[in-house]
């Protein structure tokens, strides 16, 4: 009984009003289309919310220190570049190519990390440069052309395999992609939540020379977290070639801030020791839900971007005004 | 007769449970050089605060030139022609001398700002104070010494008749305080008033005409600097009825053992060779004034800073601490003066700010927390320590001072270091948790801990500590004995009168 008073109590205004969000925007849609509410856009939605829910799931580990990671979209395109080098061109094994390409995420992340703890590079400077590096080696890499996994067997199923099958007889189906993305939220979501990496993460965005005074090593911990923000990138290259059975050189292009949005709309502060992994993931819903319900409804492109730049606002403006009744 | 030209009066200040001034006067006269001096916390700088208009006083007249006056900002008392020149200096590092001195009056004309023009009249007043250097030069390029004349400059700038020092001294070489003091006798002549705010009773000799002294927020007496011995100013600052009882330690409780040693311990300019050892169960005192270079002692052991040179030993080992992650490891704990910047996570509830150093310790496999014992723990200490709070997920920043302190408390006590570095430990908080404070301090020693507290609270050290070191610039300047020891002796080796009779 305690814990549940405990847990209501921890619900502030600003989850509700997300949760909230997402609700009405559903019920919205679902009445504006009738395409809207139907196992096949259902299943687009998921589709199109996994990359940016993995890419998130990293880059609230980096916001939560007070960092910033502006390279996860742009490893992404280089990792996926190289994930088709490796099993394409040089017939790596899928399962040692992708091993490799996962290895090749952490690198990207501990480099960023080295510049932001032992260099002293702030980290958007850090990892700026790191997107630039990366988009540039993507194209270098393949000349600006697409790499095809047409002759690799099952890689597309990586993504799309459907392990339970039709339900009931639709055309609903749940793919591999998503159950990845909602498995990677729980355990990272745990990690972040529960055990003393998650804490001292938060204690070092909350200060970090509190946190270094205590005798934590800030850096090795900060460090981390980039590496897991990198790793992350590489999970969504992964799932973004296998969906389009391609490497694209420029696929995550933009795809940085995305995931930015997401940790800010579920409630993630840029200052650090703020935000959760449920906040972000639905962030990541709300996002695409609504960029796919604007589309529905014959909204042009142009405004969805309108639209999706109010939603962000709006949502930290929520959380700033709560804030202040919170301090009153 | 010289002319009066501030004239306070009766000034009352309180603040939620400080009386900080209580019916305070003083008359600075037309070009003289006025000393203002006390203790740390004697109401100095509050009293200053009143004058300079960045505080109101509960009551109590400030005239000024014979006319009484309300200062209602730091405006208003810059266009009457006080300013303050403060310890930490104002200035913008990035931007150039002119442009810090005209800042706030630039000039323009219509939308332009004309460089040229501050160029010009800054030339002027860094010759008024003998700064031979283009008025163009940024700031971050200039000396601290140079930064000073800048803002004396700056002063000057706005026609001033009364500027104030706060420790104008304490960062400079005595080359540089030859300079300083030249330029305070031309100002004088310029019928140009100083009150000079500093610890160095020398200087006070050399260069103030009057002094007025303030104790515990009360005016004690206005004195004519040249025929008052240092001594008599001395025991007007500090001579008060002692007002607590020194209980006799249990001097069996100090063990022989030797926890921690320092041997020549270097860092920066701030501590220079500094050496000493510390018994398990034993209390050693850091005394000294403000910036003597005890807190940059205790940051260089716990390797907070990295010092220049040294050697640490712990129970007789000798140990390299460059982080500290080391510190702690080698159970060593320091606990900041700056609570609520380096103290607490403030934003974080009070059980994960007492268990946050502990952590390593409360974890189950896999590295998670294990919140129940964290709770018990921290619940533990909570009534261990008597910490009032409304639960243990309460934000620490919403507790009192006294209560944020003992939470730090709790979380060196739960990290169970052998060696704990008090700096300040009783700043800002009240009356009543100070001497919680105390007590708690004389209760680590007695079950075994090496207890090392930093204050610039004398009677407090007297009453906490077994033995006194004293520092004065970075240096050790002497050790004595808390139980046979006086405030004047302190005092004395904290600001190094050498050849004076006290």
């Amino acid at each position: 009984m305690k814990n549940v008073v405990k847990q209501m109590k921890g619900f502030s205004i600003q989850k509700m009003a997300i949760i909230f969000g997402l609700f009405a925007m559903i019920i919205f849609f679902s009445f504006a289309s009738s395409n809207f509410f139907t196992p096949s856009n259902i299943n687009n939605i998921l589709l199109s919310t996994m990359i940016n829910g993995v890419l998130a799931c990293g880059a609230i580990f980096v916001i939560v220190t007070g960092g910033i990671d502006v390279s996860i979209g742009t490893s992404m395109s280089f990792v996926s570049v190289m994930l088709g080098v490796f099993i394409t061109w040089w017939g790596i094994p899928a399962p040692v190519g992708i091993l490799l390409g996962l290895i090749l995420g952490g690198l990207i992340g501990l480099l960023n990390g080295i510049m932001v703890t032992k260099m002293s590079i702030t980290p958007f400077i850090a990892t700026l440069g790191m997107q630039m590096i990366t988009s540039g080696l993507a194209i270098v890499i393949t000349n600006g052309s697409p790499i095809y996994f047409n002759t690799i067997d099952g890689y597309q199923s990586i993504c799309l395999g459907t392990p339970f099958g039709q339900m009931g007889g639709s055309d609903y189906a749940v793919n591999n992609g998503v159950l990845i993305m909602f498995a990677l939220a729980v355990i990272f979501g745990v990690i972040l939540s529960k055990t003393i990496f998650g804490r001292y993460l938060y204690a070092i965005g909350n200060s970090k020379e509190a946190t270094r005074l205590s005798g934590i090593r800030v850096e090795l911990w900060e460090l981390l977290a980039y590496i897991v923000a990198g790793g992350m990138s590489a999970v969504a290259a992964v799932l973004m070639t296998s969906r389009m059975n391609t490497a694209y050189p420029a696929t995550g292009a933009g795809y940085e801030m995305n995931a930015v949005a997401a940790c800010v709309i579920g409630g993630a502060s840029l200052a650090g020791g703020k935000g959760s992994m449920k906040g972000a993931i639905l962030g990541a819903f709300i996002m695409s839900i609504l960029t796919n319900g604007l589309r529905l409804l014959s909204i042009p492109t142009e405004w969805q971007k309108v639209l999706t730049g109010l939603i962000i606002i709006i949502a930290v403006f929520l959380d700033m005004t709560g804030k202040k009744k919170n301090k009153i | 007769m010289p002319k009066t030209i501030i004239e306070m009066k009766g000034i009352s200040k309180a603040f939620p449970g400080v009386q900080a001034l209580q019916d305070c006067n003083l008359n600075v006269q037309e070009g003289e050089v006025h000393a203002l001096l006390g203790e740390n916390g004697a109401g100095k700088s509050t009293l200053m605060k009143v004058l300079t208009g960045i505080y109101h006083a509960d009551c109590g007249e400030i005239f000024f030139d014979g006319k009484k006056v309300t200062l209602s900002s730091v405006i208003d008392a810059r266009d009457l022609g006080i300013t303050m020149i403060h310890q930490e200096l104002n200035l913008l590092t990035n931007l150039t001398i002119a442009q810090n001195i005209f800042i706030g009056k630039e000039i323009k004309k219509g939308p332009f700002l004309q460089e040229n023009a501050i160029n010009e009249q800054s030339k002027e007043l860094l010759k008024k104070v003998n700064l031979p250097v283009s008025p163009e030069t940024m700031i971050s390029s200039l000396t601290v010494a140079q930064q000073q004349m800048v803002e004396i400059a700056k002063a000057i700038s706005y026609h001033s008749k009364v500027i104030i020092m706060d420790e104008p001294t304490a960062p400079l070489s005595s080359s540089e305080i030859d300079s300083l003091f030249t330029l305070i006798r031309e100002m004088k002549k310029n019928k140009i008033s100083i009150i000079y705010i500093s610890h160095r009773m020398d200087e006070i000799k050399k260069i103030c005409d009057r002094a007025t002294i303030l104790r515990d927020g009360q005016y004690i007496a206005t004195v004519n600097v040249s025929d008052t011995p240092l001594s008599d100013i001395i025991s007007m600052m500090v001579g008060r009825e002692i007002t607590y009882i020194r209980k006799k330690r249990d001097k069996s409780k100090i063990s022989k053992e030797e926890v921690l040693r320092v041997e020549n311990l270097c860092c920066g300019n701030k501590v220079n060779n500094v050496s000493f050892s510390l018994k398990k169960g034993e209390i050693l005192g850091f005394a000294g004034l403000i910036g003597a270079g005890r807190t940059e002692t205790a940051r260089a052991i716990f390797g907070a800073d990295i010092p220049d040179g040294g050697i640490v030993y712990i129970n007789g080992k000798k140990v390299s601490i460059h982080s500290p992650y080391d510190a702690v490891r080698c159970g060593i704990s320091y606990l900041s003066e700056d609570r609520k910047q380096q103290g607490l996570i403030i934003e974080m509830p009070v059980e994960d700010n007492i268990t946050i150093a502990a952590l390593g310790r409360l974890k189950k496999h896999l590295g998670f927390v294990d919140f129940k014992k964290c709770g018990e723990k921290a619940e533990e200490y909570v009534s261990m320590l008597r910490i009032k709070t409304p639960s243990l997920r309460s934000v620490a920043k919403s507790l009192s001072g006294g209560n944020q302190q003992k939470i730090v408390v709790a979380k060196w006590l739960l990290r169970d270091t052998d060696v704990l570095i008090f700096d300040e430990p009783t700043r800002g908080i009240d009356i009543g948790a100070k001497d919680e404070i105390c007590e708690l301090l004389i209760q680590l020693a007695d079950i075994g801990k090496a207890v090392i507290m930093i204050s610039s609270e004398m009677q407090e050290i007297m009453r906490v500590c077994d033995r006194i070191l004293v520092m004065h610039e970075g240096e050790i300047t002497g050790e004595l004995d808390a139980e046979e020891v006086t405030q004047e002796e302190i005092m004395k080796l904290a600001s190094k009168i050498e050849g004076e009779k006290v």
